[in-house]
């Protein structure tokens, strides 16, 4: 009896050891397949592009799914992630020399200043609802973007200088500029693996599922739920609105360090409005609150537009037809049933069988 | 047609209302006690001068016709409005700088006369989000599943199960709280608000829906809370089987005045409540 009850209460808990599982068995798929040379060069290129958007869409599923508030400036966070990660990166080169050290500490560095962005902007953006919430979000993110365009980061012996003017700073011996104001960072040193975008990915899940199965979490989705009820019971509804929040903005800072570190170059108007938009597609193509749903969804689109290089010209055409496609396929109520049915059909003959 | 109301000076129902109560109350100051509260709403005054005092576990009703500010008073009592005039003292404390979530954490709870559940959750999530600030642990205990999420979690298991059990709906836990029919929601409400271990219970309307066993049933539980929980209720409530058998003291509003108030028999053979409730002749 006591052992069915158990059985019975992980529902919710077998849906996140499936996500586990899925995650782990793409990971070791395709790394074997990677290390055997399988893959094409340019899916080989994407590896640690997809666990940063894997990461991010994971991040604003939070925000979007778990607390039921909409962000239109996650890009934002991914982008403060990126440079101080980045920035935090290209200073340590000679003090770490270990690779995967300096890439983990650039990772945490990346997540405690989008962390730190998060409640600078959670202190006013969350006594806000709905649209308003969205509309300050976006203009966070192109704030975000204007002030990183206009910053000049040099590091000499003495430490780390930082403008807003270019030629201000004054570099010692063997001193160096790292960022660059709209030249962006040119010559970033890929730390960046697929080991390590497989690691964050996991790290994400473990602190959004344990989250979410947790006191606090419970309280983050009666804020989505119904707010009145939510405060009547006493819950604080500013300590959980910004809880979800700065964890969310925090893991965005991560995927964009890992994101930052894994290319050659990095510029701020590359995590603008419309990559926002693109991570937001991926919450709702996968289902708000469902992570394993962002998962894929976040994996796939980052590889379609890769895939679909051969239509050159048509690439953009026939991304937008295949968004298209899928949201009509998920959410349209009619096609929707008949799969609906046709999986109660195939279940039944299953259990005929 | 306010003018036709005689308002007579504010009067205190007496504490204990009727012999009902236990002696131990009598010379208790009442658990909350409200001075001339009032609400506008711009030019509309929807509560208006109202004074009410509550036994520490003291039943009491507020009844009106449709409109009379009753909810208003609920939302008032919670914050959910502030008040435009008059104090509430919550035992003897002044709730004036109060939000609604430091009002429950000060001894209020509530149920909602539209439910109001976590219709995602389960039914035993909803329970344990009532039982939230009786759950010692923090985020990182949470995430890092420390031995304080597992102790506190298997405590709150148990006491929500426990308080399930009053109306019998431990084998529901795991339901979804949205799916469960009409009068388990009603019922899962009132224990969820128990759950935040309130000294002043508020139900808005508790039997609306409800068929008369199912009345009689409540009544049974709503005196069975009082009498296990040691806390004072009031209720709002359109049927008056319910109102007037179990209840020790009763308010009367209308347009948002008080029109009568003291026991159920008093208040059955209150002419101006028989006007307020019928309609009386134009004078």
């Amino acid at each position: 009896m006591k052992n069915n009850r158990k059985l019975r209460l992980t529902k919710t808990s077998r849906t996140n050891f499936l996500t586990y599982l899925m995650v782990i068995v793409a990971f070791v798929v395709l790394n074997s397949m990677s290390n055997a040379g399988m893959l094409k060069s340019a899916l080989q290129g994407q590896l640690v592009p997809i666990c940063a958007y894997v990461t991010m869409a994971l991040a604003l599923n939070l925000t979007v799914g778990v607390l039921g508030e909409l962000s239109l400036g996650h890009a934002g966070f991914m982008s403060v992630g990126a440079f101080a990660g980045a920035v935090a990166a290209s200073a340590m080169r000679d003090a770490v020399a270990a690779e995967p050290v300096r890439l983990a500490i650039a990772l945490v560095i990346g997540a405690a200043f989008a962390a730190l962005a998060g409640v600078l902007v959670g202190i006013p953006v969350l006594r806000l609802n709905g649209d308003y919430l969205a509309i300050v979000t976006l203009a966070f993110g192109e704030i975000i973007k204007s002030i990183i365009n206009n910053l000049y980061i040099g590091v000499d012996a003495r430490g780390l200088h930082a403008s807003f003017v270019q030629n201000t700073i004054a570099l010692g011996d063997g001193g160096r500029m790292i960022l660059s104001g709209p030249m962006g960072i040119p010559g970033v040193t890929k730390i960046s693996t697929f080991t390590a975008g497989f690691i964050l990915i996991m790290v994400t899940l473990v602190v959004i599922f344990n989250l979410v199965n947790s006191r606090s979490g419970r309280a983050i989705m009666a804020l989505r739920d119904n707010r009145i009820a939510a405060e009547s019971v006493g819950i604080n509804v500013t300590k959980y609105k910004m809880m979800a929040f700065v964890t969310s903005a925090a893991l965005a800072g991560a995927a964009g360090a890992l994101f930052a570190l894994g290319q050659n170059t990095i510029i701020a108007s590359k995590f603008d409005f419309n990559q926002s938009i693109l991570i937001l597609v991926f919450v709702v193509l996968g289902g708000q609150g469902r992570m394993w749903g962002s998962i894929i969804a976040a994996a796939a689109l980052t590889v379609l537009p890769e895939l679909l290089r051969e239509f050159a010209d048509y690439r953009m055409l026939v991304y937008a037809i295949v968004l298209i496609l899928v949201m009509l396929l998920t959410n349209n109520p009619t096609l929707k049933g008949f799969f609906e049915g046709l999986a109660a059909k195939v279940k039944k003959s299953e259990k005929g069988a | 047609m306010s003018n036709t109301i005689k308002r007579e000076p504010t009067k205190l129902v007496p504490v204990p209302s009727r012999n009902k109560i236990p002696e131990r109350d009598a010379d208790k100051h009442p658990i909350m006690e409200c001075r001339h509260l009032g609400i506008d709403f711009g030019g509309l005054t929807a509560v208006n001068d109202l004074d009410l005092a509550i036994g520490r576990t003291e039943i009491a009703g507020l009844i009106g016709p449709n409109g009379a500010g009753k909810t208003t008073v609920f939302n008032l009592l919670t914050k959910v409005y502030q008040p435009t005039r008059g104090t509430i003292l919550l035992d003897g404390v002044d709730t004036h700088n109060m939000n609604t979530t430091q009002v429950n954490m000060a001894g209020i709870a509530r149920t909602f006369q539209n439910i109001r559940l976590f219709s995602n959750l389960s039914v035993e999530d909803n329970v344990k989000l009532g039982l939230h600030n009786h759950i010692k642990y923090g985020m990182w205990q949470g995430i890092f599943r420390l031995p304080g999420y597992w102790k506190e979690e298997k405590k709150a298991h148990e006491r929500a199960l426990e308080l399930l059990s009053i109306f019998d709906m431990q084998d529901l836990a795991d339901a979804k709280a949205g799916s469960l029919p009409y009068g388990a929601q009603r019922r899962l409400e009132i224990v969820r608000a128990l759950a935040t271990e309130p000294k002043l219970l508020l139900l808005d309307e508790p039997a609306a829906g409800m068929n008369p066993s199912e009345t009689a049933e409540l009544m049974e539980n709503i005196v069975k809370i009082r009498d296990t929980f040691n806390i004072a209720v009031l209720l709002i409530e359109h049927d008056m089987s319910l109102v007037m058998n179990i209840c020790e003291g009763i308010c009367v509003l209308d347009f948002g005045q008080t029109i009568a108030k003291g026991t159920p028999e008093e208040i059955q053979n209150n002419p101006e409540v028989i006007k307020a409730y019928l309609g009386g002749r134009k004078e």
